[in-house]
């Protein structure tokens, strides 16, 4: 009889802390979509910032540039890298003591705070080699702390490849390599895919690797100069680029008017919430759709 | 004639052609060389880190015994961090007691419990949760975390209290998500064999699942007491940044990472500030490292 009322209230307990988890998460969305969908404007989102120090809200069109132009370079220095680092710990590390070595490497990797590698990045791409805070600077920092995610996704999208598949392609005499680029990757696509969209999310919302890499500031950029080379153009990796979490961060930490920042770095956080959703959701439906297709077929 | 044919052919199957042994050789290189790159890049960060966060004390600026004492006083060079690695240990210590019960019983719940709802709500509830970026948490606990603690709980709403609170919604879906796969590779035939003696699910739980899934419990809290440990930007929002001593909740306290956050960009490299908070940041490292060293010993002994 005891143990039975025990585990009744047992019972009672999982469930009060699944609902105060929920509503925590409720509470948190609630919170910033309140906050910050009342500041929202066409304005807000297409208009240079402006000076908040002096109370003017203006609006966040470069650090939402920024940011989708930082994910676009880390994504592209991140990709190879990260499928040949995958390729090689799904097909070809034997099991010896550098492979051993290696998994130690990227579990150290991974878990290193993102403070450390802004650190790093500062130390390396932005004194020792003189080019002063720059995007691709903090495309670099992002891309070590991106990379072992990376590295792992690809693994796992490799690993799980039916076998048959592999063999069938070896048996009919095609090189290793072969199989892989040919018959592998295309089937580990999806998951690779998905995962890239997922890291992707987790990019755009990082701050703390960028304080020291990518900086606090951005010129004024001239949207109508598309010239890399130019020193106002949007494209130009190397000028210092604050993107929309830092901005969030900055404006906090040294504004002096409370509700200027309350209403900038509310709506700027909103914007973010949605962009990261967005890209969860799309990785989601995307794996589902791919899944589907490729199983019917 | 026909012989001769036969023969080349066994020769040529037999020796691979020489393309497609460059073919493979080239795309072994690749994944070598991407591999090296990862090896290269972390060997060059610790390096790099480690010699930066040991110049003050090679150029005789501070020694060790001033960096370990609590007399912080930047202006009249005093440099002891005493308190600043308390109080990073001290927050993550007081996120981790609010979180890992709550992340371990909300495992439960998901695997135990409601395994069909708990999954279908809950799995996407952590997801988010670890999405949201942590400036947003940091900008939630600065708007409405601390002027809640100030008005009804007690101090400015600044400190210890304020950054706990923070850091443990921020740890909580790593400590579920890990839990949830230790609790699932528990083997389904002890459940069956507890109930079958007549065990309550909750003496199940306590005595079976949660008893064989230690091990991988305890993976999880220490990664997510690392995330804690090492996050940076919404606990410098929160905390105050004050080099108190961190044994009060409602006082402004510093962290290592909230203290290189805050002054990193406003000092410069040839000021002996600068160069100790390079030393803090290789404090950080070392105990990441040790975190780090702490699951490799659980896990090995759950495999031995």
């Amino acid at each position: 009889m005891n143990a039975k009322l025990i585990d009744r209230f047992a019972t009672l307990f999982f469930y009060a802390v699944a609902i105060l988890i929920i509503c925590t998460l409720i509470g948190l969305l609630g919170y910033i979509v309140i906050h910050g969908i009342s500041y929202i404007s066409w304005e807000f989102l297409t208009e240079p910032p402006g000076s908040y120090i002096l109370g003017q809200v203006g609006g966040i069109a470069p650090q939402l540039f920024n940011s989708f132009y930082l994910l676009i370079l880390t994504m592209i220095i991140t990709l190879p890298i990260g499928i040949g680092g995958g390729i090689y710990m799904a097909e070809y590390a034997k099991p010896n003591k550098f492979t051993k070595f290696l998994r130690l490497c990227m579990e150290v990797m991974s878990s290193l705070p993102s403070i450390i590698i802004g650190l790093f990045g500062l130390l390396l791409f932005v004194q020792y080699t003189g080019w002063g805070y720059t995007l691709a600077g903090g495309a670099l920092a992002l891309t070590i702390f991106n990379l072992p995610l990376m590295v792992r996704v690809v693994e796992q999208a490799i690993t799980a490849v039916p076998r048959e598949q592999k063999e069938a392609a070896l048996s009919l005499g095609v090189t290793h390599w072969q199989t892989i680029t040919k018959i592998m990757l295309p089937v580990a696509l999806p998951g690779i895919v998905t995962g890239a969209i997922l890291a992707a999310g987790r990019i755009f919302g990082e701050a703390a690797a960028l304080l020291f890499t990518a900086g606090l500031s951005s010129p004024n950029l001239d949207f109508t100069d598309w010239d890399p080379t130019s020193v106002s153009s949007p494209l130009n990796p190397f000028r210092p680029a604050a993107t929309l979490s830092v901005y969030i961060w900055k404006v906090n930490s040294d504004s002096l008017s409370t509700e200027t920042a309350a209403i900038v770095s509310g709506g700027s956080a909103f914007i973010l919430i949605c962009v990261v959703l967005l890209f969860t959701i799309f990785a989601r439906l995307l794996g589902r759709y791919i899944y589907r297709r490729l199983t019917s077929s | 004639m026909e012989k001769n044919e036969k023969t080349s052919l066994a020769v040529q199957l037999q020796t691979p052609a020489k393309r497609m042994f460059w073919m493979e050789w080239r795309g072994r290189s690749i994944t070598y060389i991407s591999v090296w790159i990862v090896i290269l890049v972390l060997l060059s960060l610790l390096w790099f880190i480690t010699s930066k966060g040991l110049q003050p004390f090679l150029n005789g600026e501070v020694t060790l015994s001033q960096f370990f004492s609590s007399n912080w006083n930047p202006q009249d060079n005093k440099f002891g961090s005493l308190y600043i690695m308390l109080g990073s240990f001290m927050v993550t210590i007081c996120a981790t007691i609010i979180s890992a019960p709550l992340g371990i019983s909300a495992a439960v719940f998901m695997t135990e419990i409601a395994p069909k709802w708990g999954k279908k709500v809950l799995q996407p509830t952590t997801e988010i949760l670890v999405g949201i970026p942590s400036v947003v948490y940091g900008f939630i606990g600065l708007t409405l975390l601390v002027p809640f603690i100030g008005k009804f709980v007690g101090g400015v709403g600044f400190g210890l209290l304020a950054g706990t609170l923070v850091l443990s919604i921020m740890i909580l879906p790593t400590i579920i998500s890990i839990s949830v796969d230790a609790i699932e590779s528990v083997p389904q035939k002890y459940r069956e064999g507890s109930y079958a003696l007549g065990a309550t699910r909750w003496q199940t739980i306590w005595r079976i699942v949660l008893k064989t899934a230690l091990p991988g419990l305890m993976t999880a809290v220490v990664l997510g007491m690392a995330r804690a440990f090492g996050e940076a930007l919404a606990v410098q929002m929160v905390i105050g940044n004050v080099p108190n001593a961190p044994f009060d909740f409602f006082t402004s306290i510093s962290t290592l990472t909230s203290m290189i956050t805050q002054n990193m960009g406003n000092t410069v490299p040839s000021e002996t500030f600068n160069q100790i908070l390079w030393s803090m940041g290789l404090v950080l490292l070392l105990i990441t490292l040790v975190f780090i060293l702490l699951i490799r010993f659980i896990t090995r002994r759950r495999d031995a």
